[in-house]
């Protein structure tokens, strides 16, 4: 698995300071391995080698329906791989692992949803759990930490519902975190959010995995604020993928031999600008 | 005239004896009451308010069958819960394939009842009650089976109250945390089923949702914490079904009417305060937020 080891940050907008990426020695926190995964006769991708390590950022860009969810749900163990393995810090994945911490896409909350932020968090403190909800000072306390990490305290008693798309998913990271994971899977954390918080959003995530060795896989279609951070990009679309670093991989050459079609990629003061890649991918050249 | 229909409904000459001869039903009632109180916070959570009236229409029509063939009524009742817990739990997650079902399944259950009902010869108190609720000077029926299958209820409640709260408030992440959110689904109908089929026995299938819908819509409106919802939930369907029965002894009606109307007039006043208490921010917010 030598395959794409990360270069340094390319176009990280914090020159000389690197990740704590650790050396290609140590062992990956996420490694998968000719991995296939299918969808009853559809194959999202086949053939895929991924190392993830300790502090590293990957974004995984593509089109709708290229399979990038799925990718999650398999690492998280919602989806086994029909070929190739998987494992999370050198062991098969596991539903409920403490390893992974998970942030869903931000999602309308309906304004009298019985849930304030606090509550948010502690469901991911002790929510899987059967029994009653008895809680102590304790957890208290680990929830207020988190979303003291996270900057959210000052409306942790606040519904969810009355809560901004950006302050949600500040205490979906600090729920997120509860466990201390090695890796944190990021599904789309900012669609529908305005780019000023996208930034802080990332900022926070880059934060932490600089600080705790956090690895992070972060499924987007905003390429802009994320691709200064990412050490490598995977790219996945119709069923063919490319691992490297974003300077390697958002190219036009690379992106149209991916979609099997003329897709140009332009790249102006450090920001990327994608135009002919289809949003979805249709169904049937999926086919390996 | 008019004085007649008043002294049909508030007539307290001998008060303290009717009260002790409706002790038996005033204990049931209560235990309803928690039952109501708890499973609707959950029904409001999952957002199945639909799929309660479904259940109990079929509810409904199983407790008719039941008359009809001189059977245990709520024996009856509670299979017609499970029937239509089942179909509703096979019919999957999505609240859209879910609701236009249940739509169907209703009119359904409702007709087979009606059919029972009318091939009835028995007492009219009897079949009147199933749809309205029980005249309280009528002896609660089977108040043990009430009792029973309440606390059955309860405890499948306390079992998985944590990963249900997590799997119907936050599903995707509840999954990931290995959390059997599927699997959860079918459970939590199956304990709706059972209280719906409890509840009906009280006020009847068409006002069920009175006691298993509202008090929690109501306690949503002013609280967002988690304790205090299932609390104020069970305090509001104690006080409207309990309360109803009081009222409800000095007259001849059902109970029914008083025990929607408490459980209405909380359920008004908490909008209020609610409303009030969303004008003023909700809750104290020290910081402005970063983002």
């Amino acid at each position: 698995m030598s395959a794409v080891s990360p270069n340094g940050a390319p176009v990280s907008g914090q020159p000389g300071v690197v990740a704590p990426r650790a050396a290609s020695g140590t062992p990956a926190v996420l490694s998968l391995t000719g991995a296939e995964l299918r969808r009853g006769e559809r194959v999202l991708w086949s053939g895929l080698d991924l190392e993830l390590r300790r502090g590293e950022f990957v974004a995984v860009l593509g089109p709708n329906g290229s399979g990038k969810t799925s990718l999650l749900h398999a690492i998280v163990g919602r989806l086994p791989l029909s070929a190739g393995t998987l494992l999370i810090d050198g062991r098969p994945p596991r539903r409920g692992s403490d390893l992974i911490g998970y942030i869903p896409q931000q999602r309308a909350v309906a304004p009298h949803t019985p849930l304030r932020a606090r509550d948010l968090v502690r469901l991911g403190v002790d929510g899987h759990r059967w029994g009653l909800p008895l809680g102590g000072r304790r957890l208290r306390r680990r929830v207020d930490e988190l979303l003291t990490e996270v900057g959210a305290l000052a409306y942790a008693d606040m519904p969810l519902g009355l809560l901004s798309g950006g302050e949600q998913q500040r205490v979906r990271i600090a729920q997120a975190l509860v466990t201390d994971p090695a890796i944190l899977l990021c599904d789309e954390p900012l669609l529908s959010l305005d780019p000023h918080h996208q930034n802080a959003i990332v900022e926070l995530l880059d934060r932490r995995r600089r600080a705790h060795g956090t690895a992070v896989l972060f499924v987007t279609h905003e390429l802009n604020p994320v691709l200064p951070l990412a050490d490598r990009v995977l790219y996945l679309a119709g069923g063919r993928f490319r691992v490297g670093a974003p300077d390697e991989v958002m190219t036009s050459s690379v992106l149209s031999e991916l979609y099997g079609g003329q897709v140009e990629v332009i790249r102006s003061h450090g920001r990327y600008l994608v135009a002919g890649a289809p949003v979805t991918y249709a169904a049937g050249g999926a086919r390996s | 005239m008019s004085t007649a229909v008043w002294h049909q409904i508030f007539n307290y000459d001998d008060y303290g004896q009717v009260l002790a001869l409706v002790a038996n039903s005033i204990v049931a009632a209560a235990v309803l009451g928690v039952v109501g109180g708890l499973i609707s916070t959950f029904v409001l959570m999952r957002d199945l308010a639909f799929a309660v009236h479904g259940i109990a229409e079929l509810s409904f029509a199983g407790a008719a069958a039941a008359l009809l063939l001189g059977v245990n009524v709520v024996a009856g009742s509670l299979a017609g819960s499970v029937l239509a817990a089942a179909i509703i739990g096979a019919l999957g997650v999505r609240a859209r394939d879910r609701n236009s079902s249940i739509g169907v399944l209703m009119p359904f259950g409702l007709g087979l009842g009606v059919l029972f009902l009318s091939l009835y010869k028995g007492r009219a108190a009897n079949k009147f009650g199933l749809l309205t609720g029980q005249i309280v000077a009528v002896d609660m029926p089977q108040t043990a089976w009430l009792i029973g299958v309440s606390v059955v209820v309860l405890l499948a409640l306390a079992v998985v109250w944590r990963p249900l709260t997590f799997a119907s408030l936050d599903p995707d992440v509840a999954a990931a945390r290995g959390v059997p959110v599927r699997a959860l689904s079918p459970v939590f109908t199956l304990v709706l089923g059972l209280a719906v089929a409890t509840t009906i026995q009280i006020v009847g299938a068409l006002l069920v949702l009175a006691l298993v819908v509202t008090p929690a819509a109501a306690a949503t409106r002013v609280t967002a914490s988690p304790r205090l919802i299932p609390l104020l939930s069970v305090v509001f369907a104690v006080t409207s079904v309990v309360g109803g029965i009081l009222i409800a002894v000095g007259g001849s009606i059902p109970i029914s009417p008083y025990v929607t109307t408490i459980a209405f007039v909380i359920y008004l006043g908490c909008r209020v305060a609610g409303g009030v208490r969303t004008r003023n921010g909700w809750a104290r917010r020290p910081a402005p937020a970063a983002g």
